[in-house]
């Protein structure tokens, strides 16, 4: 089932407003994961209200605090482009389907993996300190350690 | 906690470990609870049994991951529930 385009538009946008890449197909997807170097951020976006809600802002407010970020950070949207999801998930196929989540790839492996229930519950403040705290520990590189 | 669904209580649509006075204890997001049964939905169930996993395994590989959906709507009687706790709350 696919939800409504129209409600889900700015579910999207309060993402890529932050400059969040959105991947809407496989293709895109593996051309998004295709470096292996670096920090890569995925976001599996959804209409969740339990979760998403919060999740969107942290990941805002972690954005605009400042300080160690990704290298590259994007998303795709459950229930809405089935296939770009599946594909992504594929390269976490180890975590089981959980939406929202949030990946963090370090040169091409998975450092860390988020899944809804540590968002349920939370404030998007809370996790925006979540954020802040997996990019500091996973995004620092080379001499900045 | 902010779900869509006002009228179906404080827990609906999160994650949830119901555990029995039984063997069985399964993890799923809470649907519906009433004094007669729960609804779960996306959820996993698992038995305790000798050379099994525990429970306590079970909930804490949960707490790390999640679970995988073997049970997309999954109704358990409340008689012999014994909690309804939110996932989030274990430690991984």
């Amino acid at each position: 089932m696919r939800y409504d385009p129209m409600m889900v538009q700015p579910m999207r946008e309060e993402l890529t407003a932050i400059g969040v890449t959105e991947l809407k197909t496989p293709e895109e997807v593996d051309a998004f994961l295709a470096s292996k170097s670096g920090t890569t951020l995925v976001v599996v976006n959804s209409v969740c209200g339990c979760a998403a809600g919060m999740a969107r802002p942290g990941l805002r407010m972690a954005l605009q605090e400042g300080g160690v970020r990704p290298d590259r950070i994007g998303t795709v949207f459950a229930g809405m482009e089935i296939d770009a999801v599946e594909r992504a998930r594929s390269y976490f196929s180890d975590m089981p389907p959980s939406s929202p989540s949030f990946a963090l790839f370090k040169d091409g492996q998975l450092a860390w993996f988020v899944p809804r229930h540590r968002i349920e519950g939370r404030t998007a403040t809370d996790f925006a300190a979540d954020l802040k705290k997996m990019f500091e520990t996973h995004c620092v590189t080379g001499a900045a350690k | 906690m902010g779900t869509f669904h006002d009228n179906m209580g404080e827990l609906h649509g999160i994650t949830v470990v119901v555990d029995t006075e039984g063997s069985r204890i399964a993890i799923g997001r809470r649907h519906e609870m009433n004094a007669v049964e729960i609804v779960l939905m996306d959820a996993d169930i698992h038995e305790e049994a000798p050379g099994a996993s525990t429970k306590k395994d079970f909930i804490q590989r949960a707490a790390q991951v999640g679970v995988w959906a073997r049970h997309r709507r999954l109704v358990m009687p409340m008689q012999g529930v014994v909690s309804v706790t939110p996932l989030g709350q274990f430690e991984g």
